[in-house]
């Protein structure tokens, strides 16, 4: 199966305050951001029917999706799913065996590698940082290698964007891990990318600096850049992403976290009482907007409802004349981790038989 | 195709920047010229006057150039496979370097403490000859054509054993088995070297300038070859 979709949504992105951005200097360097996004209506990232084989092994089959400019689009799947390998397809590192693409508005193809490779930055998951080497001297060799103008000012931006002026000069050796992670970051916002791919970028770091990285990604998604977050954290997807890809191969789904969870999960109300309901089917059939309703407990009933608003209510008022001492009414949220591993199990499902 | 300076200029200060910190590499480019050095100086020191005669016939001392063409081996061999191991490769992949602008660097990088390393190495023996030797013997060694010979030959066979050991380092996947094969492959500049200072093979302007000029065209095709055969998918991947 082979899905597809195109344009952002808008929805499940984290609100940071600019004063976070301030601080570290980048809007000075990416401007408001609105000028770049309104510049084109190309998106920034068009795949399709993008297959990657090594070998007889399929990494990646028929994947087709797009991303917008200013996107922050988040990749999710399980461990061998074919993330890293759709990346580094997108980055030009590999070539796909069949299917077209295009990055930053450049069609994929051996030729257009350099000027593909100059307009996107990545962030591995393994920072790849020359351990002897210190943090300056790290990104000094990166900005040679983008060209970037002014390199002493670009690093020391970049160095205060992820909180690290202060071990500028430190060996990456001796740096912990999630130090060096975020090395890594400050390395892939050297170049000013157009396209920033991001893999596990909070891998390793404790809350309050995946915070300041979560922040760092909606500033950069304001002033324009797109983010392509490759993660396993689906709480960070379902926060800043404004759509996801769930890949498992071949893509599986992808949407806005919210539409994915009407997709796949009926809305339910979840009603608790007090004392076992004598004949709840007396009370909840025939209730507007009710679809239907299982027990889920000694005192605690599921409604499949079609809309909690109409339900709710209507619910209440029954339980109510029925005399029934009710303890609570909620709606069940489903999570993006909800989706997810609903998909991958059916897809394990369809794999046993 | 247009190289960008500054790209190959990032490579290089990165990689002697590694270079100058990495102790194991360090300490392997000063072992070999040691080995070269010290058996022919207890040689050189036991020769007695009537032995100046015969060695004013040879180039006894061109057999140093086995130094520029055995050092770079050891850092070229390791700077793809290296990099790879370490995990640093793919960031530096997915930057706007083109291979042949990688490659140049990683050369340069190894080139210029080769020849260094050799001119020193090459100088001190000299030093210890002009001071230690008998005067007849040391002025039957240290001639004008063969100081000549060992300014211009050491960074061209260093050059073309940097392409080998490069070559064999995109294709190995350890690095102490790429820092063997580099060695290996450099054994036949080696000898080559050593038959000329022995005089089985006979040294002379011409023979000389035609070396030199098929060092040089070698070391052109195997910047273009190995830059031809460096695979990214490969190195980042281990398939294909």
């Amino acid at each position: 199966m082979a899905c597809t979709g195109a344009g952002p949504g808008h929805g499940g992105r984290v609100d940071s305050d600019d004063g976070a951005l301030e601080l570290t200097g980048l809007l000075r360097r990416y401007g408001d951001g609105a000028g770049r996004q309104a510049s084109s209506g190309t998106p920034a990232i068009e795949v399709s029917h993008l297959t990657k084989k090594f070998g007889g092994r399929t990494a990646v089959a028929d994947v087709s999706f797009s991303v917008a400019r200013g996107e922050v689009f988040g990749f999710l799947g399980p461990n061998g799913a074919g993330k890293t390998t759709t990346v580094r397809t997108l980055g030009t590192l590999i070539a796909p065996t069949s299917g077209s693409a295009s990055v930053a508005g450049i069609p994929l193809a051996p030729e257009n590698g350099v000027e593909i490779r100059r307009r996107i930055s990545i962030m591995p998951e393994s920072p790849g940082l020359y351990l002897r080497l210190s943090v300056t001297e790290n990104l000094e060799c990166f900005a040679g290698l983008y060209e970037v103008p002014d390199p002493g000012d670009r690093i020391g931006r970049a160095l205060r964007a992820v909180s690290l002026a202060d071990r500028a000069h430190d060996a990456c050796g001796t740096l912990s891990k999630g130090l060096r992670q975020r090395v890594a970051l400050a390395r892939a916002l050297l170049s000013d990318p157009e396209v920033l791919f991001l893999d596990e970028p909070t891998s390793g770091l404790d809350p309050f600096a995946a915070r300041d990285v979560h922040e760092l990604i909606a500033a950069l998604s304001r002033s324009g850049v797109t983010i392509f977050l490759t993660t396993h954290r689906l709480e960070e997807a379902e926060r800043l992403c404004d759509r996801v890809a769930i890949l498992n191969t071949t893509l599986r789904t992808i949407g806005r976290p919210d539409e994915l969870r009407e997709q796949l999960f009926a809305r339910t109300l979840t009603v608790r009482t007090l004392v076992p309901l004598p004949d709840p089917g007396r009370v909840f059939a025939g209730l507007p907007a009710v679809d239907s309703w299982h027990q889920d407990g000694p005192a605690s009933y599921v409604l499949a409802v079609s809309d909690p608003a109409a339900a709710a209510p209507a619910a209440t008022r029954a339980l109510v004349a029925a005399g029934a001492d009710v303890l609570s009414i909620s709606e069940s949220r489903h999570s993006l981790e909800d989706v997810y591993l609903e998909l991958i199990d059916q897809d394990k499902e369809a794999s046993r038989r | 195709m247009t190289v960008s300076k500054r790209r190959v200029r990032a490579i290089f200060r990165k990689e002697l920047r590694e270079y100058r910190r990495n102790r194991s590499l360090t300490v392997g480019m000063a072992i070999i010229p040691a080995l070269f050095c010290v058996q022919p100086l207890v040689e050189v020191f036991g020769l007695h006057s009537s032995a100046s005669a015969p060695l004013s016939h040879e180039h006894v001392l061109l057999y140093m150039l086995g130094i520029p063409a055995l050092v770079p081996s050891f850092v070229a061999a390791y700077s793809v496979v290296g990099e790879r191991q370490q995990g640093t490769l793919e960031p530096v992949l997915t930057t706007p370097i083109r291979r042949e602008e990688l490659l140049l660097g990683k050369a340069l990088a190894a080139l210029l403490p080769s020849i260094a390393v050799a001119y020193v190495v090459y100088g001190l023996f000299l030093a210890c000859v002009e001071l230690w030797a008998l005067p007849a013997v040391a002025s039957a060694l240290i001639r004008l054509p063969d100081l000549l010979a060992q300014l211009f030959f050491t960074p061209l066979l260093a050059g073309w054993s940097i392409w080998i050991a490069i070559l064999i380092s995109t294709r190995s996947s350890d690095v102490r088995v790429a820092q063997q094969l580099a060695s290996l492959a450099s054994l036949p500049s080696v000898a080559v070297t050593t038959l000329v200072a022995l005089n089985v093979i006979k040294a002379s302007l011409v023979t000389a300038m035609v070396a030199a000029a098929a060092l040089l065209l070698l070391n052109r095709i195997g910047w273009s070859f190995v830059s031809a055969t460096f695979d990214r998918e490969r190195l980042i991947t281990g398939t294909r």
